[in-house]
């Protein structure tokens, strides 16, 4: 649980971050989301302290992080940055061994933990361990900065701009990776981006920065159907369609959908977007049905029936 | 092909100083370079972290690399004394910039991202700077280092000048004689010295990254085992002299001196340029100085009767082209109004006044003619042009704005006056040349170096002024169509200089009184 409340920073006469509160529950995802300049990355950095606050207070798990030394209170968090900062004189396994070894941890356990974490991220220990970051791809130079960042094992990670360096194809294959990854479940995680459609994919809540306050902080739905001010609103202008139609899922229109028998042949779940399941009935001449497996029920899926379920979320107050 | 082998012949005959300069000169080298990492170093780190102090450090590393080496020398004479002290501050003070400049600049260079990240993650700023920034810096520090060394291994030659050795001796020695064979034998050592550590710590450079750390343990053993080559020589209460890397070589020089006086004193090559404020600071106490220089009488220092007569006579007379005295007969005697006018004495005062007092030699030489009432007014006549050379030192400067204002005043000819041509050799030939019409030079020169007679022919006529005077007045006429007019008086010879207190409190007056003094310590 992270809580900041009235965050203030200020460069001489500028305001880079003004009175920012929020609070990211155990297990969120929280995407600060903006323009460059709009305060996100420094709003980021103060909370592990790369930059000290001219006013407020940052709060973890009820501690003020001032209550330790920096350098503790960083151990303590993940921090994924955009060029992924590895050090270019350390192999793959002595990068993610950083953490550990500052926490001296014993060297049979760092280099288990090590052969762990790359398992788990697809690159292979044998083939990846005594390698050197600039003979990695963008992507796994991605996945050895992740790795670093879960050494310890942490609750709460930051991420600034963590997909920002790969090219369009690999950031989307990263993405995905990324939402299925078992070890990154239950993290308290915030990520910065200036990408609108990172900030929905990944984010419960997203928090909408603009020179340097928060214009809305919301789910993904609510910033696009009830936006709090004009800024939020033509911030979104431009993608609202695809948006729109990605932002809500099936099951959060199942009640009005047709309902259909158990036999059916379903091809989507109920927890895929609008958009999916626009996809699948444009590609399909035949009738196509949804299941839910909380419900153990059918529905069957049209194109009417996804319009006017997108009609029915702009009318709600 | 011949030349080559003499070279070789050379090193061969002389390969116990070879060896010995090539040690010093590496000692004195790495010496340098470790008190300059040791320095320069932390220094690099800490403006890396202080910005504000970057600009002001780096601005003084830059400021003392502009300084000339012989400045510096000369500036640290007077605080250090000669010798390896105030050679391996020099040194030191040069390898300073490149080694700031380069940590520096290496620390500031390492990838922002990465220095966050290491912060990020955790790492003190300890940590940061020997686990990250360090390492990622290294090979441009390295570059560094490389250049401070192939730096001060050039610099080190100069070490010569103020009696620290090295191959300089011979560098500057064979410069002096002008002897390639002396020149190559030190300075081929030197470049070769150059080459192979360039090459040395390119190799360290290349093991980067990976193997940072043994370099880092790596480089320090070897500059220590490499500067503890050189030690420190013992300090002694016998008489020291300082003797030109010039005199040092030649027969009527150091080696006369040890063949004729059998003199044995300890010895130091040193530059003339030093030499006389080493001895008027006591860092030395006998010199090879020159019998007329104003610095003489500016440090109060007396020279030694040299009682075997193993100087030439280097007298002083106009030198000057046949035909421009047959065109203007006249010429003769106004040139020669000065024969016999001006002592060594004189000399040495008219010197005192240029190299010491700063007066500019025109009023100098007015101020003489004044005094003896030889000043004439210029008739500005335009008869014609009279073209007057001089070489680049004081004396000569004097010599001719004297002529000038005599051949103005007694003739109605205008001297046009070229001066500060670089050597014996220049002059000399500007005048075959027709580029000049005469120039003041000493019998000595004119037979040592311009004529060049056999060694028997040279001893024969050395002991006495007049026979040498004869001699290159017949010759240079015959040879050259060159007419040399009469003496004017002084003996710019090479001479033996001590303090007059302690060459009077020791009681030395001449050369055997000295050889005398030596033997009995």
């Amino acid at each position: 649980m992270i809580e900041v409340q009235q965050l203030t920073k200020m460069y001489q006469d500028t305001v880079a971050v003004s009175n920012v509160s929020f609070s990211v529950k155990e297990g969120q995802t929280m995407v600060l989301l903006g323009t460059s300049g709009s305060g996100k990355t420094t709003t980021l950095r103060m909370l592990n302290r790369l930059t000290e606050p001219t006013s407020g207070s940052i709060f973890i798990d009820g501690k003020n992080i001032l209550s330790q030394p920096p350098e503790v209170l960083r151990r303590s968090i993940g921090y994924v940055l955009q060029g992924y900062g590895l050090f270019p004189h350390y192999t793959v396994a002595q990068n993610i061994a950083i953490v550990p070894k500052l926490l001296k941890w014993p060297k049979e356990k760092i280099r288990k933990r090590v052969d762990e974490l790359l398992y788990k991220l697809q690159l292979p220990p044998h083939e990846y361990r005594h390698v050197y970051p600039a003979t990695l791809s963008g992507g796994q130079k991605q996945r050895v900065g992740l790795a670093r960042a879960l050494a310890t094992d942490p609750p709460i990670l930051l991420m600034d701009e963590p997909f920002g360096a790969l090219d369009m194809l690999t950031k989307l294959a990263v993405r995905k990776e990324f939402k299925e990854l078992d070890a990154l479940k239950k993290k308290t995680i915030i990520l910065v981006t200036h990408d609108v459609h990172e900030a929905f994919e990944l984010g419960d809540k997203i928090g909408l920065m603009d020179k340097g306050k928060m214009q809305q902080l919301a789910s993904p739905p609510e910033l696009l159907f009830r936006p709090a001010n004009n800024f939020v609103q033509a911030f979104f202008k431009h993608h609202l369609f695809e948006l729109e139609w990605q932002s809500i899922s099936l099951k959060n229109i199942w009640n009005d959908l047709p309902e259909v028998g158990t036999e059916m042949y379903a091809t989507l779940s109920s927890s895929q977007t609008l958009w999916e399941a626009m996809e699948e009935v444009a590609n399909n001449n035949t009738a196509v049905y949804a299941f839910d497996e909380e419900t153990k029920s059918g529905r069957n899926i049209t194109f009417e029936h996804l319009k006017s379920a997108i009609q029915k979320q702009k009318q709600q107050p | 092909m011949e030349e080559q082998q003499s070279l070789w012949q050379f090193m061969e005959q002389q390969s116990d100083k070879l060896w010995q300069q090539t040690i010093t000169h590496v000692g004195l080298t790495f010496t340098a370079l470790l008190i300059a990492v040791l320095i320069g170093l932390p220094l690099g780190i800490a403006i890396a972290r202080k910005q504000k102090f970057a600009a002001p450090v780096l601005g003084f590393a830059g400021v003392l690399q502009t300084i000339p080496s012989i400045a510096l020398l000369g500036f640290l004479i007077p605080l250090l004394g000669i010798g390896a002290l105030p050679a391996i501050t020099a040194l030191f003070l040069y390898a300073l910039l490149p080694i700031i400049r380069n940590t520096y600049t290496g620390i500031k260079e390492v990838d922002a991202a990465v220095v966050d990240a290491a912060k990020g993650i955790g790492m003190t700023s300890g940590q940061i700077l020997l686990k990250v920034q360090m390492p990622l810096a290294m090979p441009v520090i390295l570059a560094g280092i490389r250049t401070a060394t192939v730096i001060s291994v050039g610099v080190a030659t100069l070490a010569a000048y103020i009696a620290a050795g090295g191959l300089g001796e011979f560098i500057f020695g064979g410069i002096a004689l002008n002897n390639t064979n002396m020149i190559l034998a030190g300075a081929i050592p030197a470049a070769l010295l150059a080459i192979l550590f360039d090459f040395l710590l390119s190799l360290v450079q290349r093991m980067q990254l990976r193997k940072m750390h043994r370099v880092v343990v790596i480089l320090p053993i070897i500059f220590i085992v490499l500067s503890s080559f050189y030690v420190f020589s013992a300090t002694d209460k016998s008489l020291l002299a300082g003797f030109t890397p010039e005199f040092m070589g030649r027969e009527d020089g150091y080696l006369g001196l040890k063949s004729k006086y059998h003199l044995n004193i300890r010895n130091v090559v040193i530059s003339d340029a030093i030499m006389y404020k080493a001895e008027f600071e006591k860092k030395l106490d006998v010199i090879s100085g020159y019998s007329t220089d104003g610095r003489l009488k500016a440090y109060g220092l007396v020279t030694l009767k040299d009682d075997k007569a193993i100087f030439p006579p280097y007298y002083a007379a106009p030198l000057v082209r046949k035909e421009i005295l047959e065109r203007y007969p006249e010429l003769v005697s106004v040139l020669n109004l000065l024969a016999g006018k001006i002592n060594d004495s004189i000399m040495t005062e008219l010197n005192y006044r240029v190299d010491y007092l700063k007066q500019l030699p025109e009023k100098t030489a007015l101020d003489f003619l004044l005094e003896k009432g030889l000043y004439k007014k210029p008739r500005n006549g335009q008869e014609g042009i009279v073209r007057l050379g001089s070489k680049i030192f004081g004396e000569q400067y004097i010599l001719i704005n004297i002529y000038k204002m005599l051949i103005e005043g007694y003739t109605n000819l205008r001297a046009e006056t070229k001066t500060g041509l670089g050597g014996t050799k220049i002059c000399f030939d500007a005048l075959v040349n027709d580029q000049i019409d005469l120039y003041p030079e000493y019998t000595g020169t004119g037979l040592l170096v311009i004529l060049q007679p056999a060694k028997q022919k040279v001893a024969e006529l050395i002991g006495n002024r007049d026979s040498v005077y004869q001699y290159v007045k017949k010759e240079f006429a015959d040879k050259y169509n060159l007419t040399w007019l009469l003496p004017i008086g002084f003996n710019n010879a090479y001479a033996l200089m001590m303090r007059k207190g302690q060459a009077h409190q020791l009681n030395i007056k001449t050369i055997s009184d000295l050889k005398r003094y030596t033997d009995r310590e």
